[in-house]
């Protein structure tokens, strides 16, 4: 508990750090709100009307100062206004967040459930036949870009079934599961699949190590059946790296999908953060930016409980 | 015949190979063997002679590890009374016989527990396959499996994963697995070679006491002939995949026909209580020339940290007040059982471990100036490891003069060229790399290595364990003969007793980060005062001494964590003879 504590303690300064870092980097950019949100008609714009609304918008004052203001909001929940949309940021984030959330669980469940089954089957029939088919499978599904394996999966779709993605207005799982589902699923495997590549390459070569320690051959020894010795003595041992993977992966589909939300016009928070960065809509990007790497250090610490859960050789007091 | 009367297995000419059918390399060429019910049988063999591969045929494990029987067979009778043959029996009849007839015990009890599951499950494990018990009933069943291996808190250790155990209590939680189903025959691939002399005893009489309780049949495979002594009651000697001789104990012991079995004998070293200790010790010159190296007060603690500002809470004393000197030409063995410090003092004398207190001075025999090193070179216990398999033997002999910013040029080359004929090794060795030697011509290249710089101590830590009986004898000969030449100091850290007969002129004794006992090798060895002295020294198996009784001690080594600021009491010392004192315990 108290490493959980000790871990938490240092969330507040990464998140300072990456805040100030986006907050320069944003304004680095050419061009302003008032420019983005105008277009050409920005030109018609008197100096007088465009210095009010810069007043509006509170870009008028000196750096340092927009970002003081910037920061003692967050105390009380205010993550300031997006130009944008003309509502809190925190809510226009909050909007997407579900979406993106149920997408990558949904993304690393098919994963988890192809992938390591597979690297397991490869493992245990290493360099016969069936592995390397297994693995030439694996290289493709990596070596894929995401646009064109949801392309095709529509593809085949629409020209071989004739029925289309369900598309339009996003539904929330809550509202009515079955039309979520019919909206999610194509995307959840689009994504799923080159992530279930990865976990197979994982499983399999950390299932082949252990396959080779002395507690595999000890359980045989005792007469343990082949199926309990890959399931229950082996597989355990080799999880560790496939949850290190799982949670990098994982921690990057909570920043948002931007091709596969794109391709299926799904309201993900990907596509939010490109269109505010185009809109140099600043307070968005830095909320945005800033909840996405609070979402990372979480999932890392889940992360790194779960090796305690699976290892007892793992202590994170000491660490 | 009565089915009794039966051997419980019979092998017959069997052929084991390794590798693909194509290329398959045999390692076993027609063994034959009978094992009567309730028998010992030890196969002793070095690395590679099929000792392990014989044994583990029996049960098909060989498949596994890459291995096929090729022909021959190896017939089973089995509880029923019937008769199997291993070498065609289907998967059913194999993982039927697996820990229910067969049981194995391996050598490595660390890594041969599965880490993420509890010792109770795992013991469970072996009742629910072969047993058919779940829940209550296979947990009892597991806690008397552990209170028959006389592990103190059963109930407890039950809970525990594999991590939170000793050596030695892993390797009873291993024989209480292999022994849960009663099996008929026990095969024990060299079950104490990883762990401490004392703890080894501790096995041996187990396995000893187990085999009267329940009658079953042995096969116990080892290198050491000492440690067989005391538990066959049939010896197979092995070399190369044949068997070379077997025959009765006693026979094998006090008749051995073979040359073989003749030099795994005599010219393998063998503790002797002190008699064959070195007797060309340079504390027989007077005056006393100046030492080599000298130790003073030397500590290592680490430090224990916990709460929430990390403050500290104690210490690890892992050496406590230290001190000793060694002369040019003379060899001090450092002996202990792991944890006892034998090891640090070692490497914070090489200056890898930074002392927490303590003095060291260094008398530079070949110090050039501008030389940062202090001329103390080391040769670690496994030659696979300690050598980069990358550098080719040239650029590994290059390194330490490198490490002294030289540039190697002729004068190094002719050197490394002289040092390697001197510690044996072909000529155009220079240009070959790590993996072309033998473990016993790699521990060589470790040494042509140390010597590179011309030290005037080098510090042995388990030199020669990791080396086969045979090759061991060579390479302490060589030892030996470089010391008389070059005029070395060696401190040499080792837990094999019978070795440190061989090499040391004085030993200290380690127990708990302190020296218990330190003197003159003959003295210490054949006449010890000490408790743990006596304890370490009595539980050395020895041809002369086999058949006697141990007594089974459950103690633990103590707790070397101390509170802060911890300060051990000042060492008293009681002297015994010229050249050897002990501590007199508070």
């Amino acid at each position: 508990m108290s490493y959980v504590i000790r871990r938490l303690r240092a969330f507040p300064l990464v998140l300072i750090g990456v805040s100030i870092i986006v907050f320069i980097a944003i304004r680095l950019v050419p061009g302003d709100s008032i420019t983005a949100m105008l277009g050409t008609e920005a030109g018609l714009l008197t100096p007088q009307q465009r210095d009010s609304l810069a007043v509006y918008f509170g870009i008028d004052q000196p750096w340092p100062v927009q970002y003081w203001r910037w920061f003692t909001g967050l105390f009380s929940g205010d993550l300031g206004i997006s130009v944008t949309y003309g509502k809190p940021v925190l809510s226009v984030i909050l909007e997407r967040f579900p979406l993106t959330l149920e997408l990558a669980l949904l993304a690393m469940l098919i994963a988890l459930s192809i992938g390591v089954p597979a690297g397991v089957f490869a493992a245990t029939r290493n360099e016969r036949p069936a592995d390397l088919g297994v693995r030439i499978a694996a290289m493709i599904g990596q070596s894929t870009p995401s646009f064109v394996v949801g392309l095709v999966i529509i593809y085949i779709l629409s020209a071989g079934f004739g029925v289309l993605p369900t598309m339009g207005a996003f539904t929330p799982f809550w509202q009515d599961p079955l039309q979520n589902l019919g909206q999610m699923i194509l995307p959840a495997i689009t994504l799923g699949c080159a992530f279930a590549s990865s976990v197979t390459r994982v499983t399999r070569s950390a299932m082949l190590d252990v396959l080779s320690d002395d507690y595999v051959r000890t359980a045989r020894s005792k007469g343990a059946s082949e199926r309990s010795v890959i399931w229950r003595h082996a597989l355990p041992n080799a999880l560790v790296p496939v949850v290190t993977l799982s949670g990098i992966e994982f921690g990057y589909l909570l920043g948002g999908a931007v091709i596969v939300e794109q391709i299926y016009a799904l309201p993900g928070l990907g596509r939010m953060v490109l269109e505010a960065i185009l809109q140099r809509d600043y307070a968005l990007v830095q909320g945005a930016v800033l909840f996405i790497a609070l979402n990372f250090m979480i999932v890392n610490l889940l992360v790194d409980l779960a090796y305690a859960a699976l290892d007892p050789r793992i202590r994170l007091e000491g660490r | 015949m009565a089915p009794e009367m039966k051997p419980i297995l019979s092998v017959r000419d069997l052929h084991v190979s390794f590798g693909p059918a194509a290329s398959a390399k045999e390692v076993v060429h027609g063994v034959s063997f009978d094992l009567g019910v309730g028998e010992v049988l030890a196969i002793v063999g070095e690395s590679g002679s099929g000792k392990s591969v014989t044994a583990l045929s029996t049960n098909r494990l060989i498949d596994y590890a890459g291995g096929r029987i090729t022909s021959g067979t190896i017939e089973l009778l089995r509880a029923d009374g019937s008769v199997l043959d291993v070498t065609c029996a289907g998967r059913q009849e194999l993982t039927g016989i697996r820990g229910a007839e067969i049981g194995v015990i391996f050598q490595e009890p660390m890594t041969s527990l599965n880490p993420v599951l509890t010792i109770g499950a795992q013991i469970e494990e072996s009742f629910r396959l072969h047993r058919g018990l779940t829940g209550a009933q296979a947990r009892d069943a597991a806690r008397e499996a552990l209170e028959r291996v006389r592990i103190p808190d059963a109930e407890r250790r039950l809970k525990a994963t594999p991590n939170e155990l000793s050596g030695g209590m892993l390797q009873r939680v291993m024989i209480a697995m292999a022994l849960a189903c009663n099996p008929r025959l026990l095969i024990a691939d060299e079950p104490t070679t990883a762990l401490d002399v004392t703890v080894q005893a501790q096995i041996m009489a187990l396995l000893a006491e187990l085999r009267r309780e329940t009658g079953m049949s042995m096969i116990f495979i080892s290198h050491d002939i000492g440690l067989v002594a005391g538990i066959a009651d049939r010896v197979i000697v092995m070399q190369d995949g044949r068997v070379v001789e077997q025959g009765d104990l006693g026979d094998i012991l006090d008749k051995p026909q073979h040359p073989y079995t003749q030099h795994l004998l005599h010219a393998v070293p063998h503790f002797s209580s002190g008699v064959a200790a070195r007797t060309d010790g340079a504390r027989m010159a007077a005056p006393l020339p100046r030492p080599t190296l000298e130790v003073d007060d030397l500590v290592v603690r680490y430090p224990l940290k916990g709460g929430w500002f990390s403050k500290p809470v104690g210490a690890v004393h892992a050496v406590d007040g230290v001190g000793f000197d060694l002369l040019p030409g003379e060899t001090l063995a450092i002996v202990g059982e792991s944890g006892s410090g034998k090891s640090t003092t070692a490497r914070a004398v090489l200056g890898l471990v930074a002392p927490t207190r303590g003095a060291f001075a260094v008398e530079a025999q070949a110090a050039r100036p501008g030389q940062s090193r202090l001329p103390v070179q080391m040769v670690f216990q496994n030659p696979y490891a300690s050598l980069n398999p990358r550098l080719s033997v040239e650029q590994i002999l290059a390194e330490p003069v490198i490490a002294t910013g030289a540039s190697p040029d002729k004068a190094v080359r002719d050197r490394m060229a002289a040092l390697l004929k001197r510690v044996g090794l072909p000529e155009d060795s220079l240009a070959r790399y790590p993996h072309q030697f033998s473990g016993g011509q790699r521990q060589r290249l470790c040494i042509a290595r140390a010597l590179m710089l011309n030290p005037s101590v080098v510090v042995l830590d388990e030199a020669v364990s990791a080396l086969d009986v045979s090759v061991q004898a060579r390479v302490l000969e060589l030892l030996v003969d470089l010391q008389h030449e070059y005029g070395l100091a060696y401190l040499f850290i080792s837990h094999d007793m019978a070795v440190v007969e061989r090499i040391a002129h004085r030993v200290a004794v380690m127990y708990a980060g302190q020296i218990v006992e330190i003197g003159d090798a003959k003295s210490v060895l054949s006449d010890p005062q000490h408790p743990y002295t006596k304890k370490l020294i009595e539980a050395v198996p020895t041809i002369d001494r086999r058949k006697q009784h141990f007594e089974l001690d459950t103690r633990q080594v103590p707790s070397l964590v101390r509170p802060v600021g911890y300060e051990p009491p000042a060492a008293t010392w009681m002297q015994y003879g010229a050249d050897h004192k002990v501590r007199a315990d508070a």
